[in-house]
This record gives structure tokens, C-alpha cells and sequence, in this order.
């Protein structure tokens, strides 16, 4: 048990300090350690939990707590999510008091303002490449092209968007 | 990197309160209900503060809206700020993934349940699409800084080239054109 939980820790810890790009840009190597390197989790096992993760909210990390929790029981649980989260968020946190250190210095502002497209243009085509995995009818793509138009035009809560998908997907479940 | 205007101060209970709506909203990704809730509607940054942190987070190993969380917490509360930010995130979802894992067996094969689960994630698309046109929209970026926004969206959207050397290539192209303009101005 205590051996299961420092492998866990020393392959998610090792893995936080490579995941530039987060979870999804992760995906193919975590399978690779959880389920042929480590044999922790059958293919259809890891199958299932990314479905799981997929269907929850919040950050999608929680794909690796979920993998500890189902490897270990609850330290499992503790010990995934600290080791995903830990090495990346310490980096980030030295990173930003960096980056407020030097404010004032040239290089940074530069950086600043040539981040502000690269975020832009990734968000742009986080959106397609989600539309293109989960939108395979045409309810779903007039369902994401409405949401879009929504958050677009207006400022109310996203929430009514996520809620009319789910009604008008099952609705149209039930179309004669 | 808020030192544009002064900070508005964001007390430890709204930070945590924040945080804990943006994980427990945000399905098939967390950044849309980050603006929501930091630019929109408790305004503690613009628009364009929101994308540079962002993009700070994307350069970064770790899912980008986590590291922009950190550095959100420490400006407004130090460290503990930081953990406030990161519990409020991870705690609602955690307990849901697990209370979801116990029941998936029995949902999945229900057919509504199926269909309200891929409509969320077709709204959800959606909403991720629509806030960064929003973001494009409110921020107004330069021709140089659009060249920019459109290549990454076409390599990784359209071309599906591998993240992490876009990502190198754009900042590095982006950096460069910024450049460009200071060169000119100190001939």
C-alpha cells in the first residue's frame, strides 16, 4: 500500500513538472504510466474514469484524483491530486512573483502583451477541437453554436447555456 | 502584473466563494467560468489582465487555469490566497467525480442521462468558443497581436499540430513582433 502510494506520487509529481499544456496535452503518457507501465488500471478502466472526469466540472485534474482513488482508496485520492498539483502550482506561484518583481522591466511588459494573443488564439481553438470531439449530430452543433452566440451577446450566467443543452439534447431524444 | 491601476482588493472569503463557483460551474473546462466570474461578474481583473495570466498559466507546466488561480490568489491574499483559491477549485468537483464514479455503472446506460450529458458538453464547447471571441471582441488586439491569434488557432484548431511547440513558435513570434516597433522607435 505505502509502496502503491509513493509511485503514485513520484509518477503524477514527475508528470505535473512536464504538463505544459494541461491535462488533455498529458493524456496519451498518463495512460501509458497508469495502465501499461504500472498496470494499475485496465484499458477499459481508464476508459471509464476519463468519461467520469470528462462529465464532472472543475479543473480536469480531477482525472488524476480519480485514478488515485481508484487505485488507492482515498490516500490514493490525496496523494494523485497533490502530486499533479503541487510541483506545477509552486512553479507558477515563483512565476508570478517574478513576473510582479520585475513589472516595471521592460522584458516583462513585452512577455505580458505577447502572451495576451497566444492564450487568445489557444482559447479559440480549444473551443473548435471540444466542438469537433462531442459534436457529432446537428442538435449538438446548433447547440454549441448557440451557446457561443449566447456568452457572446450577452452577460448573463453561462449556467442557462449548460442547462438548455442538457434539455434540448434529451428532447430531442424523444423528437417522433 | 496588475500594476496598471490599483489593485481592487478581493477579500479571503470572496476569493474563496470565487473559486469555489468557478469549479463547481465549470464543465468541460474551466477558463469561460474563470472570466465569468473574476472579469464579468465580480470584476477583480479587466479582460486583458485575465488573458495575460492566461497566458502566464499556458507557458507554464500545469492546466492553464490553475496557474493563473495561483498567481490570482497571491496578488490578492499572499499564500494563503493561493490555497484558498486551489481548495475553493478541487473541492466540489473532487467529491462529485467520486459521488459520479459510484453511480456511473447504473447511469451511463440510461439514455436521457447519456443525451443531457452530451448536451452539456456540446453548450459547454460553446461557451468556451464564445468567450474567447468575446475576449478577442473586448480587447481589441493589434493587427500583429490577430496574426498571432489566428496561426495558433490555425495550427492547433485546423492543422492539429502538437501543443507545446505552437506554443514555443507563438510566444517566440510574438515576442519578435512586439519588438519590432521598439527597434524602429530607438533609430
Amino acid at each position: 500500500m505505502i509502496g502503491t502510494l509513493v509511485e503514485l506520487a513520484r509518477t503524477f509529481a514527475l508528470l505535473s513538472l512536464v504538463s505544459i499544456g494541461g491535462i488533455n496535452a498529458l493524456l496519451p503518457e498518463i495512460h501509458r504510466q497508469v495502465v501499461e507501465v504500472h498496470g494499475w488500471m485496465t484499458d477499459a478502466a481508464f476508459a471509464n474514469a476519463f468519461a467520469i472526469a470528462n462529465a464532472s466540472p472543475g479543473p480536469n485534474v480531477i482525472l488524476v484524483s480519480l485514478i488515485g482513488w481508484q487505485v488507492a482508496g482515498l490516500p490514493g485520492l490525496l496523494v494523485a491530486t497533490l502530486a499533479i498539483m503541487v510541483p506545477s502550482c509552486a512553479l507558477a506561484f515563483l512565476a508570478g512573483r517574478g513576473m510582479a518583481r520585475f513589472q516595471h522591466s521592460p522584458i516583462v511588459g513585452l512577455l505580458r502583451d505577447a502572451l495576451v494573443p497566444v492564450a487568445l488564439g489557444l482559447m479559440l481553438a480549444a473551443g473548435i477541437s471540444m466542438m469537433r470531439t462531442v459534436d457529432h449530430d446537428v442538435p449538438t452543433v446548433a447547440i454549441s453554436l448557440a451557446a457561443a452566440a449566447f456568452i457572446y451577446a450577452t452577460k448573463r450566467n453561462p449556467l442557462w447555456v449548460l442547462g438548455l443543452g442538457a434539455l434540448v439534447n434529451v428532447a430531442v431524444l424523444h423528437l417522433p | 502584473m496588475l500594476n496598471d491601476r490599483p489593485l481592487r482588493s478581493v477579500g479571503k472569503t470572496e476569493l474563496f466563494l470565487g473559486f469555489l463557483k468557478i469549479g463547481l460551474m465549470g464543465f468541460g473546462g474551466v477558463a469561460p467560468w474563470a472570466r465569468y466570474v473574476i472579469v464579468e461578474e465580480r470584476k477583480w481583473l479587466t479582460d486583458k489582465e485575465f488573458a495575460e495570466l492566461l497566458g502566464v498559466g499556458q507557458i507554464l507546466p500545469g492546466p492553464n487555469t490553475v496557474n493563473a488561480s495561483v498567481i490570482i490568489g497571491d496578488r490578492f491574499q499572499g499564500p494563503v490566497g493561493v490555497l484558498l483559491c486551489l481548495l475553493g477549485q478541487m473541492a466540489m468537483p473532487v467529491v462529485i467525480v467520486m459521488a459520479l464514479a459510484v453511480v456511473y455503472e447504473h447511469l451511463s446506460n440510461v439514455p436521457e442521462v447519456r443525451a443531457a450529458l452530451i448536451g452539456v458538453a456540446a453548450a459547454s464547447a460553446g461557451l468556451v468558443l464564445g468567450t474567447a471571441l468575446k475576449m478577442i471582441r473586448n480587447i481589441r488586439p493589434t493587427p500583429r497581436a490577430l496574426l498571432v491569434v489566428g496561426l495558433g488557432f490555425a495550427a492547433v484548431a485546423l492543422l492539429r499540430w502538437p501543443l507545446v511547440p505552437v506554443v514555443v513558435g507563438l510566444v517566440t513570434l510574438a515576442l519578435v513582433l512586439g519588438f519590432l516597433p521598439l527597434l524602429k522607435r530607438g533609430r
